[in-house]
This record gives C-alpha cells, structure tokens and sequence, in this order.
C-alpha cells in the first residue's frame, strides 16, 4: 500500500513513549458538537437539567470522545492500516474544563499471524494528573517503510 | 431475570458512510489530518474516500432515529447506562460511501448486588458491501437502578 510514513518503526523498542497528545481542555461546545457528530444524543452529556435528573452535578464527556483523543494519539505515531486492536476501560468521569493528555507506552514486541506487532499500553490524564482512562492497542510495524 | 437475554441477536442496520457527517466529527475531535475530513487528501494519501478514523464504527451503528430503544425494549434506562469498556478489532478500513452492516448480539448481562447493578456486554460485527468483516467490536456498560454519579464498577474486579 502506498502510505506515508513519518515514524521510523524498525527500531521500536519496549519503553518507548509514544508522542503525548494534549488535547485543548472540554468545553460545553465541544459536548455540543460530538453529541451531533457522534450519534449519541444521550441528553446527559450535553443537558444540565437531564444530567442533574440522573443524579449528576453537571453534564459528562462521552466516554467515546475521550477514546477518539486516544485514538488520534496513535494514528498521529503510525498509520491507522497499522492498528489490529484499541481497547480501553473509562476509569473515571472527565467533565468539562478537563485538558486530557494521551500517552501510550511500548511494553511488548511479538510476532501475531505473521506480522511483527507492538503492544502499546494506553493512558489518558488531566491537567491534574489523573488517570480517566486507561487501555491497550496492539499495532503491526513493518519492519521498513519498504515493506508497506 | 436479565440472564434471558444473553445471545439475544439485535435485527441489523445498514447505514451508507457519510462525508459530511466525517468532517463533522473531525470537528468535533479537533482532527489535524486531513485523510479523515478531505477526500483529495485521503487519494493522495492512497485511499479510496475519506478514511473512518478507528472509534467512528461505533457512531455509524447508532446512526438511527432512536438507538436506545433496543434497551428500553430490554427494560433500561438509556440515562443509567454507563460506558465502561470499548474494544475495537481492526481487519479492513471503512470509507465514505462504503455500506456498512451493522450486527450487534448480547454477549453477556449480569446482575450484582441483587440487580442493583447490572453489566451488559455487546459485540457487534461491521460488514461491508463486498461481505467482508471490516470491525468487530466489544461495548461493555454498566447498569445501575439509582443514578449515575456513583457507579461503584472500580469495585467490580477490573469491570471499570
């Protein structure tokens, strides 16, 4: 396939950081748009009055806005052809104002149905350095750009 | 009992992959690269369309009048749904203009606590219009009868 590569990726090692993608901090708007733009018209996210009925203080991020970030991160580093699987546990609530840091760790390099592969071990943090979400994403990484 | 409806296959939804609504979920994420929102930018880049980004597989399969009816219809309130885990297995892109088949089945619904909190686990498979598998994926939530703000699922042993 014919795709650009900017990472080179034959010498991934275990311990590598992955670039950390810091995304600006949540607003009210940007609730507004995802509900649009994601299908999930949940009225909790975007609905003081409909979150507070539900026993929350305020409206909270989608959990799938904070994987889209996370998400991003990675396809920032290599191509999105490259991700075999993304999973990731939403540990805790983020809310508006929120400023979410995306890390991802190597931690393993193995071989999976002929393919050299990386497992990356995912986080996503606020400006207060705490955990919202934690997960994992196994990548396959040529072993040169020639391979692709 | 909510054990009934392990295995219960949802009827599937076809949904037509749209540039539009691509571009304005790159909005909405504050996407830089432009293979997800332009298509002369994807060509270049050796795609057919607009790439879908690695999370969109789930907006297009609530990509209805109403998603959350089917939980309704299974006793829930949609507004004490909790996302908890989502996992994604990738094995071909989707593009705009692609058709995707969305088939989404209970993989598993248990109760903790005497029902007061309730874990719901659904797969679901995307096909595309040539039949092929593109993104099988994995939605765990949690269910609890009073409320949001205090899901509890840390205690749930590795559920949060």
């Amino acid at each position: 396939m014919n795709i650009r590569l900017d990472t080179p990726t034959s010498n991934i090692k275990v311990g590598d950081e992955l670039p950390t993608l810091t995304k600006a901090p949540i607003t009210r708007t940007t609730l507004a748009y995802f509900c649009g733009a994601s299908n999930d018209h949940n009225p909790v996210h975007v609905d003081i009055d409909a979150a507070q009925a539900a026993g929350m203080e305020d409206v909270f991020v989608h959990g799938m806005l904070n994987m889209a970030y996370v998400g991003q991160m990675l396809t920032q580093w290599l191509p999105q052809q490259c991700l075999r699987s993304f999973e990731v546990k939403f540990g805790a609530m983020v809310y508006v104002g929120d400023e979410l840091s995306c890390k991802g760790l190597v931690t393993e390099k193995f071989e999976h149905a002929g393919e050299n592969c990386v497992r990356i071990k995912l986080s996503a943090l606020n400006q207060h350095e705490e955990v919202k979400l934690t997960g994992e994403a196994v990548v396959a990484v040529p072993e040169s750009e020639s391979n692709l | 009992m909510v054990s009934e409806y392990i295995g219960k296959v949802f009827p599937p939804l076809e949904v037509e992959v749209e540039k539009g609504q691509l571009r304005f979920f790159a909005k909405a994420v504050g996407e830089s690269n432009p293979i997800y929102f332009d298509e002369a930018a994807a060509r270049a880049e050796g795609h057919r369309s607009i790439l879908v980004p690695p999370t969109y597989t789930v907006t297009l399969s609530i990509a209805e009048l109403d998603p959350f009816q089917k939980y309704r219809d299974m006793g829930i309130n949609p507004e004490q749904m909790l996302h908890a885990q989502q996992k994604f297995e990738y094995f071909a892109p989707i593009y705009a203009g692609d058709k995707i088949t969305f088939t989404s089945r209970i993989v598993d619904f248990i109760e903790r606590r005497k029902g007061a909190i309730k874990f719901l686990i659904e797969e679901t498979d995307a096909v595309n219009q040539l039949g092929e598998l593109t993104t099988r994926f994995r939605k765990t939530v949690v269910i609890k009868g009073n409320g949001l703000n205090d899901v509890g699922v840390k205690e749930e042993g590795g559920e949060a």
